[in-house]
């Protein structure tokens, strides 16, 4: 029964992470179609993010509220990498719909320039371009509509930069002046110190639970949550379903698919900025966190089915469960009497490398009967 | 005639290349007058996953260059030579250093190549080093397993580290007589130093209960956590030999998963120094071990020289660790035995290099005939302010096993250049 608990727990352990960090991708890819292999780093962004609020709730002004750091890192997070998401939806992959080979590439170029971007960039500097961006976004909307539709709007529209711009730079100032760390271009991995009511183990039954692994869990269950409400409830996620299953005719139907677009996009790349604030729990944040996961990522997305949700949550707890079962050699203590031959061959899968080759051959086997993956989209398929 | 653009682009790079030579001419000591320059080649990895661990050896060479400079450079015929430095990136990347190597060796012409942290990177520059009979020091601890006539080796070997460290384990430390249980990242120097512990704790009378190695690149430990949990149920030792970043999720993960000194748990460690206590934090770290010839702690005017000099250089917040103290000996080794052989022809520096002896911040090396240095061992235990407290401190320089005496493939063979009739491999 012990061992039952813990396999499990484990398993779901390992699971929520590759869940979280996939959630966004299944949006992106598996809604949208759109090869995004600079998820992976709009994941670390979401790390680094975490780890500038971190250093910020370590200012002595702060210091006494430094436990709730992550109640404010993962909105921002979210944000964070959601600005970017958008900035690169705009910019680059806008303009390659429909060619998944081009939005490879071109995604796969963005990825390296991000990574070369934090070894470079001073993070207080990065922090400030980023609020600048966003200022700059959302300035438009927070204005009346009847001045950006006026005369002068361009006028309206270039105070707006220029303030935004002048934000940034008083906060990366700020930011610079105050922590020295984040001051001067840095490329080796920082650390994000969890507080204490984060870290350690909560013990029951004989078992440890580490506590990261628990608000980890806790944060996959409320971001699925908040996108099958979403998707399934609001009447912007009724539109991306719309815009999912027949693009044209959600358009002539009035669908404003340009900004369902850019929504869809903001909030799968959001979403990897919350997981940027999971796997920051879990090691060290460095220029390449991203590129750990993309892999997985795919691998998730693809074996639950694109286009389905249900099928990556089921996708990733079961190479969670897979993992655990085979990489920790399980299946030996739970059939202890197991032939030698077989048990030979249980033991030699029984490390975490060879864990790794086995779960991906067995999901190129099960691609070859059910190439759709776990639940495949069934009719009509999108844009085909 | 080339292109206009290209003769373009060329002179630009030539001038600006001159200019740079000039700038770092410039800031040499003036006081001394040199009769003339000898380029030494220093070969790092300046960019990608690499360049954090290999720039700090680039930093600490040149200061060890800047040093010799300062004192009058290198006397070979009773002419000064100034030492000048090219610097070339490998990237992180195998082939790059050896691309790089045929380069300063042919194209600079330079007698001696510092370079390398990677044992894949020295394997890949170790066939250009032999096909030239030109000559690389290599200043990192490593698996041994090698003894090449043009590589002379300035980190530890098995036996003035893992092994040293196996029997502490074993017999000294809190956790003696209980099982091993070893986890590394999935590439060479782990698989090999690991087979080598099982070995040695089999003689020893112990019992290893498991071993696991996690890919390059995957930060994924909750599966080694439970097997470590699985096999060692009442605490034990732990042999680590991960790689760079991944120790973070490690040490991180299982603090929290209740695998700690306070528990019985301990953990050996032989790629961790100074420089990533640092990055991984010493909370986590606190209570565990480390096994290396030098120290930041060493409580020495040599160590404290070595280390005040470094952070005068390059920051009060800089750290040196053993492979920096490695790479510091190897530049006066060289130029030591430079100046006993009176000439830069590697034939005969080659010759002169056995024998000589150095004291370094560690104390005294000494050049063996396998090419590798005598040095001494310290086992450490890492305390709350991210520095190593010795436990215990070999009695004197250890000689090194270029082929490990444990190691079934090996056993005994050695190595000795010195003799035309023994060379790389020879039966004991």
């Amino acid at each position: 029964m012990e061992l039952f608990f813990e396999s499990l727990f484990n398993g779901v352990a390992i699971g929520s992470v590759l869940m979280v960090a996939a959630l966004g991708l299944a949006i992106v890819f598996g809604l949208m179609g759109v090869i995004n292999l600079a998820h992976g780093e709009l994941i670390m962004l979401g790390a680094y993010t975490t780890y500038v609020v971190q250093l910020i709730f370590k200012l002595p002004a702060l210091q006494s509220i430094y436990w709730a750091y992550i109640l404010v890192a993962i909105p921002l997070a979210f944000v964070v990498s959601g600005v970017v998401g958008i900035l690169l939806e705009r910019t680059v992959i806008r303009r390659l719909y429909g060619n998944p080979l081009e939005t490879l590439l071109a995604t796969w170029g963005v990825s390296l320039i991000l990574q070369q971007f934090v070894r470079s960039v001073p993070l207080a500097y990065a922090s400030g371009i980023i609020f600048a961006l966003l200022v700059g976004f959302s300035f438009p909307f927070l204005l009346p509509k009847k001045l950006l539709d006026g005369p002068s709007s361009q006028l309206f529209r270039a105070v707006g930069w220029f303030g935004s711009a002048i934000f940034g730079i008083l906060l990366s100032g700020g930011l610079a002046s105050q922590i020295s760390t984040i001051s001067r271009a840095n490329s080796r991995n920082v650390d994000v110190t969890a507080p204490k009511w984060m870290r350690g183990g909560l013990e029951w039954m004989n078992l440890t639970f580490p506590v990261p692994r628990l608000v980890i869990i806790a944060m996959t269950i409320l971001a699925v949550l908040a996108v099958l409400w979403f998707l399934n409830r609001s009447i912007w996620g009724m539109r991306i379903r719309a815009v999912t299953q027949n693009r044209s005719m959600s358009d002539c139907l009035g669908i404003p698919t340009d900004t369902v677009d850019v929504l869809t996009f903001g909030i799968g790349s959001g979403l990897a900025g919350v997981a940027g604030v999971a796997v920051s729990l879990l090691g060290s944040v460095g220029p390449n966190v991203g590129s750990s996961y993309i892999v997985g990522c795919f691998m998730v997305v693809v074996l639950g089915g694109v286009g389905n949700l249900f099928g990556t949550i089921l996708a990733s707890f079961s190479i969670g469960l897979l993992t655990d079962l085979i990489g920790a050699g399980r299946l030996l203590s739970l059939w202890p009497n197991m032939p030698s031959p077989l048990a030979a061959t249980v033991d030699f899968f029984a490390t975490t490398s060879m864990a790794q080759v086995m779960i991906f051959a067995l999901i190129v086997i099960f691609l070859q009967f059910r190439p759709g993956g776990l639940f495949p989209l069934k009719g009509r398929t999108v844009e085909a | 005639m080339l292109p206009i653009q290209i003769r373009r682009v060329v002179s630009g790079a030539a001038f600006s290349l001159v200019a740079f030579s000039l700038a770092s001419c410039g800031s040499g000591d003036q006081a001394v007058e040199f009769d003339d320059t000898v380029k030494v080649g220093i070969l790092h990895s300046l960019t990608g996953t690499m360049a954090i661990s290999e720039s700090t050896l680039v930093d600490t060479e040149k200061m060890a260059i800047d040093e010799i400079n300062a004192a009058g450079g290198v006397t070979v015929d009773g002419k000064k030579y100034k030492i000048e430095y090219i610097v070339e990136d490998g990237a992180s990347d195998w082939p790059t250093f050896a691309e790089k190597s045929k380069k300063l060796i042919d194209q600079d012409k330079v007698p001696v190549v510092f370079g390398g942290w990677t044992s894949a990177s020295r394997k890949a520059m170790l066939p250009v080093y032999e096909s030239k009979d030109a000559f690389l020091y290599y200043p990192i601890q490593y698996e041994g397993q090698e003894c090449s006539n043009n590589i002379f080796y300035t980190g530890a070997t098995p036996n003035q580290q893992s092994e040293p460290a196996t029997e502490f384990m074993f017999k000294k430390s809190p956790a003696a007589g209980k099982p091993f249980f070893l986890v590394g990242s999935d590439y060479v120097f782990p698989r090999t130093s690991n087979t080598i512990t099982k070995s040695q704790v089999a003689q020893l009378g112990g019992k290893v209960v498991g071993e696991d190695y996690l890919p390059l690149g995957n930060t994924e430990v909750a599966p080694i956590i439970a097997k470590i949990k699985k096999a060692l149920p009442d605490g034990g030792v732990i042999v680590n030999t991960l790689n760079g970043d991944q120790n973070v999720a490690f040490f991180k993960q299982i603090q929290d998963a209740g695998i700690t000194p306070a528990k019985g748990y301990y953990v050996m460690n032989y790629s961790i120094a100074e420089e990533e206590i640092s990055t991984i934090g010493s909370e986590f770290l606190e209570g565990h071990y480390g096994a290396w010839n030098y120290m930041m702690s060493i409580d020495s005017p040599a160590s404290k020289k070595f280390a005040s000099d470094f952070q005068a250089k390059y920051g009060a917040d800089r750290k040196v660790a053993d492979p920096q103290e490695s790479a510091y000996n190897m530049v006066y080794l060289w130029k030591a035995a430079v100046e006993k052989a009176n000439s830069f022809d590697n034939d005969k520096v080659r010759e002169a290099l056995v024998g000589i002896e150095f004291a370094g911040p560690q104390g005294p090396v000494k050049v063996m005939p396998n090419h590798h240095l005598s040095q001494t061992v310290r086992i450490g235990q890492i305390t709350a302010d991210g520095q190593f407290k010795i436990l215990e401190e070999s009695d004197g320089p250890v000689a090194p096993q270029a082929w490990n005496q444990i190691h079934p493939d090996s056993k005994g063979y050695s190595c000795d250049w010195t003799d035309p009739k023994k060379g790389g491999k020879y039966k004991l």
